[in-house]
């Protein structure tokens, strides 16, 4: 810890001798040490397997319920003392600072929840006692709100003053945080209530349905990472054929996040859009090779094939359950907002927000990929192409979340494509997602929309190709 | 495996199994009996009674799915045995000498029995409502097991015990009800699903054991809390069952999703045109029943699932589809191929490595097939012939037999194709999983 700057060591020590003079000055008489011993055992083997929450870093303990149990039992000082045990905790951190300052942080929160639980009137009351879960409720409630408010803003302290965190990522992480801890902290009452009655054992029930939750939450995080990959894999899968479109999905998945964040959709929602992001163009594995590779204008079949490939994708994906509202994002993410795209023509608000989201980072993306028949365009240059379709083709209000986006976050475009050293690589020759090089389709120059044909790049179009076809 | 797949695969005639049907009737038996014995003697304690029967039925009305379609209700069962196991109800009105020093709790076992039923009943109304139908087995299992509790419980309250041996008397009953639970699910599930006992047995102490633990330690904790402290401690002290009841709900549903999106996304070789259409599921459909008849374990049978649903997703870095897509019918050189191809995507997963292993050795014929040679064990190992896994044989025939037959129902077709398998069964294909193939086709519906 010797990189912790010195605004982070004063902090730390101010902490730690805050804890160290509020134990020194507080009297130990009326506590049960064999209790103590007991709950600071318990403490030790809840504290030394945390769970896993979704968010990476942020762990939650189980020893919150002991903590809060000691506060209802033994008071401020029995709680500040429990706090101390954290320095021996078994979790992997070694660095002493990390563990002096755990368990100064805690008994200071411990020391404050207790002092709150007696102002408010909760050590009045014995769960031996008539009505003792009524009672006792209220100022239970109080200290635990205060020990997890003060164990909150003092890890917020440290990890602020060391630069290990942002404002905005803890505001993030807290939210869900809190919640496991209040929760948690909750069984403190269960596990003071039982315990004049069964002692530790009271522990076990309480702890023992807790322990296989946190069993299934961590298979369930497993299954969703496993769930995760393999979308991931298979829509790569989709891909291989083609050098020059591959890891599209993941990035037009990227594109898509950062449009809904900046547009500040549910969490769930933002989840739902990254699979659609990834899944958007699965369809085009019905477009048969050949159409995909076509050098040359195409036919009205070949072209209706193509505008089909929205609808294959759903075909595929309509049975995933969870996709839901992505699936609309699937299937209509080649409208336009004037009404001139595919499969339904849909116009402005008729097209579904999912839609409107995916369209422009999937136009994004393939304007600064390289494609065979072209170099990839800067993103400056892709940026004045976005905004040059805006309310023609893109919604202006994605448009602008997306730059917005791309200010903050930067992007990062493929590199340039290596292709293999054999004769049997494939490639598409025109790509249905460049909004600035629509698809040439024989005889039907008027599809093209005013302005864009001037700027197609050239293309290596030979007599030969009409032949090949 | 999911409930349709199994219900197509029970015959018309026998809607419901044997064990099935004696586990109802004696449940059945028992309620009326209850009925009659509270009617008679009346409610003790009404107020207790209503209280455990609302939580009976909040469960009730939250019961789910876990995977292997096993309907749980992990709330209702603590209520449930937390009230067969109640000793008091509180401090509130004790005469100074109560034993425990709380007012002791009066219902009968049968009384158990009666509020457990119609707190299950009335939770099961709103299912009932919008079109779901109870599963009467499952139901008919939860009430036997607090029906034991009870009667062995509740007797034991007169001895006036002290805390301690009331407790372990408690933990001990629980932990038999759980065995009896888990013992009699086995039973039902080898009649319904047609796998041996010992492995109907383990798979439901893999998935159930965890659950039951935590049901029962609530539902001890129910117990004990309300005796100590009344009613009002009902309401928190089933705060923990309450997570994990989430927590298992959020596994079910990612392991339901996670499957749903295997089953979706193989079927991008049929839209790509590499295979016929439905093919992937109906070679999972024929693999899945073949390894139940193999005696395989249901997480072996996941992993099937999964390797048969893609076992084709190698064709789709073919630059075009082979024709017909039958990869029976193309040259083994070929199919070795497709099988390496679709054994390279699984493995981008990075936690698919089984599945990708057998697809990887699915093609493989069932004589002549080696475990791929790692580099530094050259020599000797690559000498020695090994038949692929199990499950990758099970494929190899389950996808000959779909690419040769496709959806026709006529059984005849569905004969000859099994009687040229069986002629090539002494090399290509593994005879035990041939034969496993016959019996599982003789099992389909007749049309």
């Amino acid at each position: 810890m010797r990189g912790l700057p010195l605004a982070a060591w004063a902090y730390v020590c101010g902490v730690v001798a805050l804890a160290t003079g509020l134990i020194a000055t507080s009297s130990f008489t009326d506590i049960d040490w064999a209790e103590l011993a007991v709950l600071a055992l318990l403490f030790l083997v809840c504290d030394s397997a945390p769970a896993r929450l979704n968010v990476a870093r942020a762990r939650v303990s189980m020893s919150f319920a002991a903590s809060l149990a000691s506060v209802v039992l033994f008071g401020a000082a029995g709680a500040a003392l429990l706090g101390i045990c954290a320095v021996v905790t078994g979790q992997r951190f070694f660095a002493p600072v990390k563990r002096v300052f755990n368990g100064a942080q805690l008994a200071l929160s411990g020391y404050v929840a207790g002092t709150v639980f007696k102002l408010l009137g909760g050590d009045r009351f014995d769960p031996g006692q008539i009505r003792w879960v009524e009672n006792v409720i209220g100022p239970f409630l109080g200290a635990l709100v205060t020990f997890v408010v003060v164990n909150l803003t003092l890890m917020a302290g440290v990890l602020l003053l060391s630069r290990q965190a942002k404002p905005r990522e803890l505001l993030h992480e807290y939210g869900q945080l809190s919640v496991g801890c209040l929760g948690y902290g909750m069984v403190g009452l269960l596990i003071a209530g039982l315990w004049p009655r069964v002692g530790p054992f009271a522990a076990v029930l309480v702890l023992l349905p807790l322990l296989i939750a946190r069993w299934a939450m961590d298979q369930a995080y497993v299954q969703q990472q496993a769930h995760a990959a393999t979308l991931a894999a298979l829509c790569q899968a989709v891909e291989t054929k083609d050098y020059y479109t591959r890891g599209h999905s993941e990035r037009v998945s990227r594109g898509s996040v950062m449009i809904a964040q900046e547009i500040g959709m549910r969490a769930d929602r933002v989840e739902a859009i990254r699979y659609a992001g990834m899944l958007h163009d699965v369809g085009k594995l019905g477009v048969p090779t050949k159409v995909l590779q076509k050098n040359g204008p195409m036919t009205e079949e070949e072209f209706a094939a193509i505008q089909l490939h929205p609808m294959r994708g759903l075909q595929i994906v309509r049975e995933i359950g969870f996709l839901d509202e992505a699936l609309a994002g699937i299937m209509h993410h080649h409208e336009k907002m004037n009404g001139r795209g595919y499969p339904m023509g849909l116009a402005g608000d008729e097209i579904p927000e999912f839609a409107r989201v995916i369209a422009v980072a999937d136009a994004f993306d393939s304007m600064t990929s390289t494609r065979s028949y072209r170099p990839a365009r800067s993103v400056d240059e892709a940026v004045a192409e976005l905004r040059r379709s805006m309310g023609d083709h893109f919604d202006p209000a994605m448009v602008e979340a997306f730059l917005r986006a791309l200010d903050r976050e930067g992007w990062e475009p493929p590199r340039p494509v290596v292709l293999p050293d054999d004769d049997v690589v494939e490639t598409t020759q025109q790509d249905h997602d460049d909004p600035s090089t629509p698809l040439r389709v024989a005889g039907d120059e008027e599809r093209q929309e005013p302005g864009s044909v001037g700027r197609r790049p050239p293309t290596r179009e030979r007599p030969g190709d009409e032949v090949r076809r | 495996m999911s409930g349709e797949s199994q219900v197509r695969e029970r015959a018309v005639w026998q809607p419901i199994d044997t064990g099935q049907l004696l586990l109802i009737a004696t449940v059945g038996l028992f309620v009326v009996v209850a009925f009659a014995q509270v009617a008679a003697a009346g409610l003790r304690q009404p107020n207790v009674a209503i209280i455990f029967g609302v939580l009976i039925a909040l469960g009730e009305l939250f019961r789910m799915v876990m995977p292997g379609n096993r309907e749980v209700a992990p709330i209702a069962g603590a209520g449930a045995l937390g009230y067969a196991l109640l000793v008091g109800v509180g401090p509130e009105g004790a005469a100074k000498d109560a034993p425990l020093g709380v007012v002791a709790a009066e219902h009968s076992a049968l009384q158990v029995v009666a509020v457990t039923a119609v707190g299950m009943l009335v939770g099961s109304l709103p299912h009932v409502a919008v079109g779901r139908w109870p599963r009467p087995d499952a139901m008919a299992r939860r009430l036997f097991t607090v029906a034991l509790v009870a009667l062995c419980f509740r007797p034991v309250l007169t001895l006036d015990l002290p805390w301690q041996l009331l407790l372990a008397v408690m933990s001990s009953v629980v932990i038999a009800s759980c065995f009896t639970d888990v013992l009699i699910a086995a039973v039902i599930r080898a009649e319904a699903v047609r796998v041996r006992f010992g492995i109907a047995l383990r798979d439901e102490v893999e998935a159930k054991m965890a659950l039951c633990a935590a049901t029962s330690a609530t539902a001890m904790l129910i117990a004990v809390a309300t005796t100590a402290m009344g009613e009002a401690a009902l309401l928190i002290f089933t705060l923990p069952i309450l997570v994990t009841q989430f927590a298992f709900r959020r596994y079910a549903g990612t392991r339901a999703t996670y499957l749903q999106t295997v089953r979706a996304l193989s079927r991008v070789t049929e839209v790509g045109g590499y295979v016929e259409a439905g093919h992937s599921r109906r070679v999972s459909r024929l693999a899945v029943a073949m390894g139940r008849e193999l005696g395989m374990t249901e997480e072996e049978l996941l992993e099937l699932e999964y390797a048969a649903l893609m076992h084709d997703i190698g064709q789709l870095s073919l630059g075009d589809p082979i024709p017909g897509g039958a990869t029976v019918l193309a040259s083994p050189a070929e199919q070795r191929r497709i099988a390496e191809l679709g054994a390279e995507v699984i493995k981008q997963t990075g936690v698919l490595d089984r599945v990708a292993h057998i697809v990887q050795l699915s093609s493989h014929p069932y004589r002549t097939g080696r475990e791929p040679v790692t580099d530094d064990s050259s020599g000797e190992a690559e000498s020695r012939p090994l038949p692929p896994p199990l499950a990758g044989r099970i494929i190899k025939v389950a996808n000959a037999y779909d690419d040769l037959v496709g959806d026709s129902a006529d059984r005849d077709r569905g004969a000859a194709v099994l009687e040229r398998l069986r002629l090539d069964s002494a090399a290509e294909y593994d005879p035990t999983v041939v034969e496993a193939l016959s019996r599982v086709v003789d099992r389909l519906p007749r049309q």
